[in-house]
């Protein structure tokens, strides 16, 4: 067989390609420069970290030139904008802890009920329409929440409970459970989808029900994923905005009633930045120490979840 | 020796509180949807009559009956633009270096790790980050512009976390193949593993901005008005945004204002729609491309 | 020895993937315009040592190698040697074809693309792929993609792509095992027939094939610390009928492997 051979391939100038080298000089210098620009990028999210720490931290410091950590952190009144001034914040903890524990104790049992139906029951077909249904509800904007739980939520727990006031911790709780409980749910599911069929299939052999399988193989073979979701879904509930700021009220209160009106520190942040107050002063700084207090809390939240699934993952 | 009576009926009781559980479950799935249905129905009920093409065009009013829109809506065209054109390739930069470029060693565990945590930082601290660096250090005042930067450190890790996903599900064969042939490796990102996860990186990048501009926090933390009259024409200008202009409406205790927040929510809906049907309608042409 | 008869060798190559060695003390030489097959029990390091031959090793975090080998008497290790330069010249034929999603002539135009070669594309890809016995194929599809092609035509197109950057060792891992006995033996005809013009390394667990397709055999084996080592090697017609060691005879004639 006659070979189609080409020869050795040249260059226009009639050398032969094997003097690549000024060439390949070129592009070495060509892909340093790419890998520096994709660093760079990379590092932008490094800095956004230490921005929002250095940030919080040097503003917050303006606030702590005045009143002391212990004064924070354990006074029992906050009123920054009355006159005698309170820097307290145990009130906004506390309003903060009460809609976003009412919101896992509504999300937490729906969520995980979800979850064994669609893990462990539901047929694909199922699946396939109830999921992205479940997602969005994840993807509603807050504010529409929060005009629920205002305009349609209130109204109605105010025929049960003729006493309570407009704003609320339970509404705006309740509501923040409904947002957040794809999150459990996808999460928990995730958790659970993961342990493997040999673990159900041995179950099912020694003569346990679907149910049994769930409950009794399933869910502690994944339970260490569905604690983390719970704490991840916390740390959101605490995180959250606009649902408490439009529904919860602007009272900062040390109650655990949740007929009553309160401030979560989310919305008292939103409550400043609407305002008019000047940069500079003291009550400017407050929106400050309260967001470290925010940023330290959640980010504990979700360190403790990370290093939950680390120590306590179940090996099949 | 084993009771076969006993156990029978002991079987019975197990699997009528298996059917029973089942039931409970499939309830608790469905009322998620149910409250969900409840909710847009409310919210449609309450926007009747109120939506129309006056309160698409008009500027917010102390007047209910001459209030509307537009400036919100244009302010919230703006922030999406600007903030997809600093995502994206931010974004898609750091999830090329972290699964292409970078050895697998602390510093990238620790990038990676940093990129989880943002990715659950509370909006409204975004909303304080900007406050403090882009409004005031770097004076970029109340702007468009400052609200856009916001919303892009928001909405980075969502985008990189997406795109690292989408870039993984590319097949080495296909990248040591290129490799193969005297490829460097941007040549390999460039020509064989950008254009395998563009889809799920696209698609990434719709719904994060989908997200974003659904948030009211970061925006009033930096202080977007609440009351804007006029429509901005430049990165630098002041500005207001949807879910903020809702909010606003929301706040008044006057029932017609109520109504206001209504219609405004069903744009908003609409946006973030049609939004995440076009991130459907991606990832679905580009599937179907991948089959022929 | 730098001989103009010898394209490649290797002198006392060691090959490791972090700590575990892979490939101890291996010094070869492959000739040129013949084809050399690497034979031996799975495991014991062949497809290690063809990826050494164009540096592919290298993409695997935490390999090292010691020793040399050298290509036109250079040593392709050296500091200073691009190994993006040393694949352009060294061809490379996976074991499970591995077109890329694009068209059948974007996959071949490929090699060329991107290593900044100027000139015709079309009648370089056309010169390819009649090279590789595809061109009556697909010569109406060459806009469709890649991936509709059978078993057997992928792995020609993967064939086609090496070639049409004019390489002048084509190294080839096992590439007839993801194939059928049909496919197989178009691809062996091929491969004698490109053995003209170019080197071939060709890995293969099919000793039937090295008998009929190859040249020089070299045979490999593990050794007890899982290292793998060259036992022997020298022409396919001695080292199948009368072959020194004894190793070899066992692997040759069936009692293991």
């Amino acid at each position: 067989m006659l070979p189609e051979h080409l020869g050795p391939l040249r260059t226009a100038a009639g050398e032969p390609l094997l003097s690549l080298s000024r060439v390949r000089q070129r592009n070495r210098l060509k892909e340093r420069a790419i890998q520096q620009l994709l660093f760079a990028c990379a590092l932008i999210s490094v800095l956004t970290t230490v921005g929002i720490v250095a940030m919080l931290v040097v503003q917050a410091a303006g606030f702590f030139s005045e009143v002391s950590v212990v004064e924070f952190l354990t006074g029992t009144q906050w009123t920054p904008l009355f006159q005698p001034q309170h820097f307290g914040v145990m009130p906004l903890v506390v309003g903060t802890s009460l809609t976003a524990g009412i919101a896992i104790l509504v999300a937490l049992p729906i969520g995980l009920a979800s979850a064994i139906y669609l893990s462990e029951y539901a047929q694909d077909r199922v699946r396939r329409v109830v999921k992205p249904l479940l997602e969005i509800l994840a993807g509603i904007p807050t504010v529409v929440y929060g005009y629920f739980a205002l305009t349609f939520v209130t109204p109605l727990l105010r025929n049960v409970f003729p006493d309570m006031i407009v704003f609320n911790a339970l509404s705006a709780g309740l509501v923040m459970g409904i947002m957040i409980i794809p999150m459990v749910s996808s999460l928990s599911e995730d958790a659970m989808v993961a342990v493997p069929r040999s673990l159900r299939n041995a179950a099912y052999g020694l003569g346990a029900t679907r149910f049994e399988v769930a409950t009794r193989v399933v869910m502690p073979a994944a339970v260490s994923g569905i604690v983390a979701a719970c704490i991840l879904a916390l740390s959101r509930a605490v995180g959250e905005t606009m649902i408490v700021a439009i529904a919860a009220g602007s009272t900062p209160k040390l109650t655990l009633n949740p007929l009553e009106s309160i401030q979560t520190m989310t919305a008292y942040i939103v409550q400043i930045s609407l305002g008019e107050t000047p940069q500079g002063t003291i009550e400017y700084y407050t929106i400050f120490a309260v967001g470290l207090l925010l940023f330290m809390m959640t980010l504990l939240m979700n360190l403790f979840s990370q290093w939950f699934v680390r120590r306590y993952r179940e090996k099949y | 020796m084993k009771n076969a009576t006993a156990f029978r009926q002991h079987l019975r009781t197990r699997q009528l509180s298996g059917r029973f559980f089942v039931a409970l479950f499939l309830g608790a799935t469905l009322s998620g949807i149910f409250v969900l249905v409840v909710l847009v129905a409310d919210v449609f009920k309450d926007s009747l009559g109120w939506l129309d093409w006056q309160f698409l065009t008009s500027y917010p009013s102390r007047k209910p009956q001459e209030a509307g829109l537009l400036s919100a809506f244009f302010g919230t065209l703006w922030l999406m633009a600007l903030t997809a054109l600093f995502s994206l390739p931010v974004g898609v930069g750091t999830a090329i270096y972290l699964e292409e470029y970078s050895p697998d060693n602390m510093l990238r565990r620790l990038i990676q790790t940093n990129i989880s945590n943002l990715a659950g930082v509370p909006s409204i601290v975004y909303g304080l980050l900007g406050l403090g660096l882009f409004v005031q250090a770097l004076a970029m005042g109340r702007s468009i512009l400052a609200g856009a930067l916001t919303l892009t450190l928001m909405s980075l890790p969502v985008i990189i976390i997406a795109a690292q996903e989408a870039i993984r599900s590319v097949p080495e064969v296909h990248r040591l193949g290129a490799y193969a042939l005297g490829a460097t490796r941007w040549q390999v990102v460039r020509n064989i593993v950008l254009p395998t996860a563009l889809p799920g990186i696209l698609t990434g990048t719709i719904l994060a901005m989908s997200r974003a501009i659904g948030e009211a926090a970061p925006m009033i933390a930096i202080s977007a008005l609440v009351y804007l009259t006029f429509i901005p024409v430049s990165p630098l200008d002041r500005f207001t945004v949807l879910p903020i202009q809702i909010f606003n409406w929301v706040s008044r205790p006057q029932e017609d204002f109520a109504h206001l927040a209504a219609a405004g929510i069903i744009v908003l809906l609409i946006v973030l729609l049609s939004l995440n049907a076009a991130a459907i309608l991606v990832r679905n042409r580009y599937q179907k491309r991948a089959e022929e | 020895m730098l001989n103009s008869l010898t394209s490649l060798e290797t002198r006392k190559l060691d090959l490791w993937y972090g700590n575990f060695q892979a490939l101890r003390g291996v010094s070869m030489i492959v000739p040129r315009n013949q084809i050399t097959a690497i034979i031996g029990p799975s495991g014991c390091g062949k497809s290690s040592l063809l990826r050494c031959f164009n540096r592919m090793n290298e993409l695997i975090p935490g390999s090292k190698v010691k020793g040399e080998v050298l290509f036109e008497g250079r040593n392709i290790y050296a500091a200073g040697v691009d190994p993006t330069e040393v694949r352009y010249r060294i061809g490379m034929v996976f074991q499970k074809p591995n077109p890329f999603p694009k068209s059948v002539f974007e996959n071949v135009a490929f090699g060329p693309r991107v290593n900044g070669i100027t000139g015709n594309l079309e009648e370089i890809v056309e010169r390819a792929l009649r090279r590789a016995a595809l061109w009556d194929d697909v010569k109406d599809r060459l806009g469709r993609t890649a991936v509709e092609l059978s078993g057997g035509q992928q792995q020609r197109l993967c064939i086609a792509r090496a070639l049409a950057l004019q390489p002048e060792v084509i190294l080839m891992d096992e590439p007839c095992s993801a194939l059928d006995p049909v496919a197989t033996l178009k691809i062996e005809d091929l491969m004698r027939g490109l053995a003209a013009e170019y080197t071939i390394i060709i890995v293969t667990h099919n000793m039937q094939q090295a008998a009929r397709v190859s040249d020089i055999a070299a045979f490999m084996m593990m050794e007890e610390d899982r290292a793998g080592a060259l036992v022997e090697y020298g022409t396919t017609s001695k080292m199948f009928t009368t072959p020194r060691d004894k190793r070899t005879e066992d692997y040759i004639t069936g009692r293991f492997g």
